[in-house]
């Protein structure tokens, strides 16, 4: 019953979203108020109606009503409750089901909390959201629908993929649809400003919030999922330039990209037909994104062309969303004046220099991530491209926009002056130069470009304290001077510094680990040993082991240090009996300098045990680094300039102008 | 300066930057891009001892043995043609004897391959796209149609 119900709220939706598509474009058009204040109520009722239906199913996944084919297919009676919530997404029905509801979620958003938005750009803005909800809701229940019945009902679930039992990877989806999803947002007022072929830097004021908020998500989704590939996959890598992580790549840096042209935009009312089209780019890769993934021509481009349905309809939607967009792009983005001139040293020039090597950047993984499907579709050669070619390609584009990023945020706007940004940065430049040298020092056998990049990483931190000391005179004025202008400077400054530095302690984490990973590969038997990294671990031999839903072997190894034991691993094999299939566990120890990851392989002739270990130093960074940029998002989205809405400007030049700038 | 130049100066660092993608994509498609061959393929074709590839097929059964520490030597087969592999290191979870697989490296003079990665998905009904199309032109598919698992495209 309950499957049948959410089905109907599907359909409710669908007509729903028809409804907030078409009635408040025609409102705007004939400027009937009524007409277009439809689209506020509309987009309410959508969200409520697609919220129930994913509640529904995420019921009978709950309950374990295995007479839905969707639930039959992916969870099992056994499997503990979090991975029971979770399989509501972990298939290709339910993901999508999630990616509508947080479609209709950020529509409902805007139809709440945008009450100071200008009615006719809120409603030119519901209705494209509409536009996108009514394509994915048929996409649902033409091809994918989750609510499908079997009978007879199955006694049993055939269980969900034993990967994704994880709890990094439970929230990893969720997070990343937030991020793909939210840049429909940029791309709804992009098209809905098109439309009215007005656009303002109230828009960009508009756009922003949204589009950080997405790209915070987007951030952390993406390091969720590299985390879980760090522990769960066996391989001590996390990052494999495989086509699914660069379907999620490439929106972040597109965005990424728009975050920045968007704060031109604002501030000085330039840049805005790129910042347009930027907007549908972004959220055209979020789509293509989407595509890649759930129409299986990443297995194959033949498995697209034997299973056409879903690939084929999801390619429609792109064609015409894309497609659309870009025919109403050079239709009409002549009307918009361009205004705000500037010198190419300057704020502006530098943010244009941002702009252009992160999307550089970014076409540079399209092409490596395209390249193989298109060869393959037109001659048959399969090749694979892997991380060489974008060591090769991306690091060499994005190297020049890290050095280049301190003496962004210390240039003026309008004309800039290096010099003095380079004086200032001068303390940055020493304490990277200090730190260069001593890790060459320290490394001298170790790859001979290595110590550059922590140097890099260490510039980015350093960097982007100074733009903070700098912004509140931290050694020009007195101490009662310096603390006020602390207080004052507004959160966007301190948000800004600190995804920057964010970036830096990334940058750090993935040099490291790169350059100077340690990796044993030893045959095993219990009582023997192995040293890396001035450790030595002391294999204890192998015992059973009962889990919830599957049967593990768990081995026992002591880790001690100069003499003296200090921890134990545990890494384990798994096999999930449901499943039918192994997973590996490792067992990482946390120190201070680096990882210590042990795996346990396959039992040899003789009765020992591979076993592989790595030491992996600073890996942490890399995840650190991302929560710094995601937490240096949020405190800038807490910035009260970015909540105040567009009729509220004169207030806002008023809280600018004592914001200590 | 002039509105002219500032715009002179715009466009020249962006073809400046879009040159150097240019040049750089083009100089990593020669030299980092990997071909696929099934056994077979590479019977036919000489192939350098430095030339990485990635081979496909299955495991054949009673192939696999163990040399000392953690070496591994298989035989990988298309149903045309075999060959031997090499491999020292740890085989992902799912390799198994009549499954499909991935291996790269590179073909040496004594004609064993040398593998240095070997790769198999986490989904036990998850055959290589490239395997699954050359078995397929072999007539060696069995269809993967027995138990309607997750398909590997699931995990995002």
């Amino acid at each position: 019953m309950i499957a049948e119900v959410g089905h109907y709220a599907l359909i409710l939706a669908l007509g729903v979203a028809i409804v907030q598509t078409v009635l408040p474009l025609i409102g705007t058009r004939l400027r009937d108020p009524q007409l277009t204040a439809v689209a506020v109520p509309a987009a309410q009722a959508e969200f409520i109606l697609i919220g129930f239906a994913f509640l529904a199913l995420m019921t009978a996944y709950v309950t374990s009503d295995f007479s839905v084919a969707n639930v039959w297919q992916n969870s099992h009676s056994a499997k503990p409750m979090l991975y029971k919530i979770s399989g509501v997404w972990g298939n290709h029905e339910g993901s999508m089901l999630l990616w509508v509801l947080i479609l209709a979620l950020f529509g409902a958003a805007v139809s709440t909390f945008g009450k100071n938005l200008p009615r006719q750009l809120q409603a030119n803005v519901l209705a494209v959201q509409g536009s996108i909800a009514v394509a994915f809701l048929l996409f649902i229940i033409i091809t994918s629908n989750p609510f499908m019945r079997i009978d007879p009902a199955p006694f049993d679930g055939e269980g969900l993929n034993p990967v994704l039992q994880d709890p990094a990877l439970a929230f990893h989806p969720p997070f990343l649809y937030v991020g793909y999803v939210g840049f429909s947002m940029a791309f709804s007022f992009a098209v809905a400003a098109l439309i009215d072929g007005r656009i303002d830097a109230a828009w960009a004021r508009w756009v922003r919030p949204w589009t950080l908020a997405a790209w915070m998500c987007l951030t952390l989704g993406i390091a969720m999922g590299s985390w879980w590939a760090y522990y769960e996959l066996g391989w001590g890598g996390f990052w494999f330039w495989d086509p699914v992580e660069n379907a999620s790549f490439m929106p972040w840096l597109a965005g990424t990209a728009l975050l920045h042209s968007a704060l031109v935009m604002e501030k000085r009312d330039a840049l805005k037909v790129w910042t347009i089209l930027l907007a549908i780019i972004t959220f055209s890769l979020s789509l293509m994104g989407t595509f890649l993934v759930r129409s299986g021509v990443l297995t194959s481009v033949h498995a697209f062309a034997v299973d056409p349905e879903r690939g084929v309809f999801i390619l429609a939607i792109m064609g015409v969303f894309i497609g659309g967009a870009l025919v109403l792009f050079a239709w009409r983005a002549p009307l918009l004046t361009q205004g705000g001139l500037f010198a190419p040293i300057s704020r502006e020039g530098s943010l244009v220099l941002n702009n252009l090597l992160l999307t550089v950047a970014c076409a540079a993984v399209l092409v490596g991530t395209l390249y193989p499907l298109a060869l393959e579709a037109l001659t048959g050669d399969k090749i694979s491209v892997g991380a060489p070619f974008f060591n090769l390609t991306f690091v060499p584009l994005i190297v020049p926009l890290l050095i280049a990023m301190p003496f962004g945020p210390l240039l003026a706007w309008k004309r800039g002056d290096l010099l003095a940004a380079a004086q200032r940065l001068t303390a940055a430049a020493v304490v990277s130069l200090a730190v260069i040298i001593v890790v060459l020092a320290l490394h001298q056998n170790g790859p001979w470009l290595a110590p550059l990049g922590i140097g890099i990483g260490v510039w980015l931190i350093v960097g982007a304290a100074t733009e903070i000391a700098y912004r509140v005179k931290m050694f020009d004025a007195s101490g009662e001077e310096v603390w006020r202008r602390l207080r004052n400077l507004p959160r966007a400054a301190y948000g800004g510094a600190l995804a920057h530095a964010g970036v830096g302690v990334m940058v750090i984490g993935l040099v490291a680990t790169s350059a100077w990973r340690e990796e044993r590969i030893v045959a095993l038997a219990p009582g023997g040993s192995v040293d890396i990294a001035g450790y030595q671990l002391t294999f204890k031999g192998v015992a059973p082991r009962i889990g919830p839903n599957y049967r593990e072997r768990v081995g026992t190894f002591v880790i001690s240090r100069g003499g003296s034991q200090f921890t134990v691993l545990h890494p384990s094999k798994r096999e999930f009996t449901v499943e039918r299939s192994t997973t590996t566990e490792s067992g990482i120890h946390n120190g201070w300098r680096g990882d210590l990851y042990v795996v346990l392989g396959d039992q040899l002739k003789d009765g020992a045990f591979s076993v592989r270990v790595y030491f992996n130093p600073l890996v942490r960074l890399i995840w650190i680094g991302a929560l710094v940029m995601f937490f240096g998002g949020a405190v800038s989205l807490s910035d009260r300039r970015l909540r105040v809405g567009a009729p509220k400007r004169a207030r806002t030049k008023a809280a600018m102008a004592t914001g200590g700038k | 300066m002039t509105r002219k130049q500032r715009r002179g100066v715009l466009i020249g660092t962006c073809l400046v930057v879009l040159g150097l993608a240019v040049g750089l994509v083009l100089y990593a498609m020669r030299d980092s891009i990997v071909f696929f061959y099934s056994p077979s393929d590479i019977a036919e074709m000489q192939l350098a001892p430095t030339q990485r590839i990635r081979l496909g097929g299955l495991v054949e059964r009673g192939s696999v043995e163990r040399a000392a520490g953690t070496t591994i030597r298989f035989v990988i087969t298309d149903g045309g043609k075999t060959l031997p592999v090499t491999f020292t290191g740890m085989l992902p979870d799912l390799f198994r004897e009549g499954q499909g697989v991935i291996a790269e490296g590179t073909v040496q003079a004594d004609g064993v391959f040398h593998a240095d990665s070997v790769l198999a998905k986490h989904d036990e009904n998850y055959m290589p796209p490239e395997v699954a199309a050359k078995l397929k032109t072999k007539g060696m598919w069995r269809g993967d149609s027995e138990a309607g698992g997750a398909s590997p495209q699931a995990t995002n």
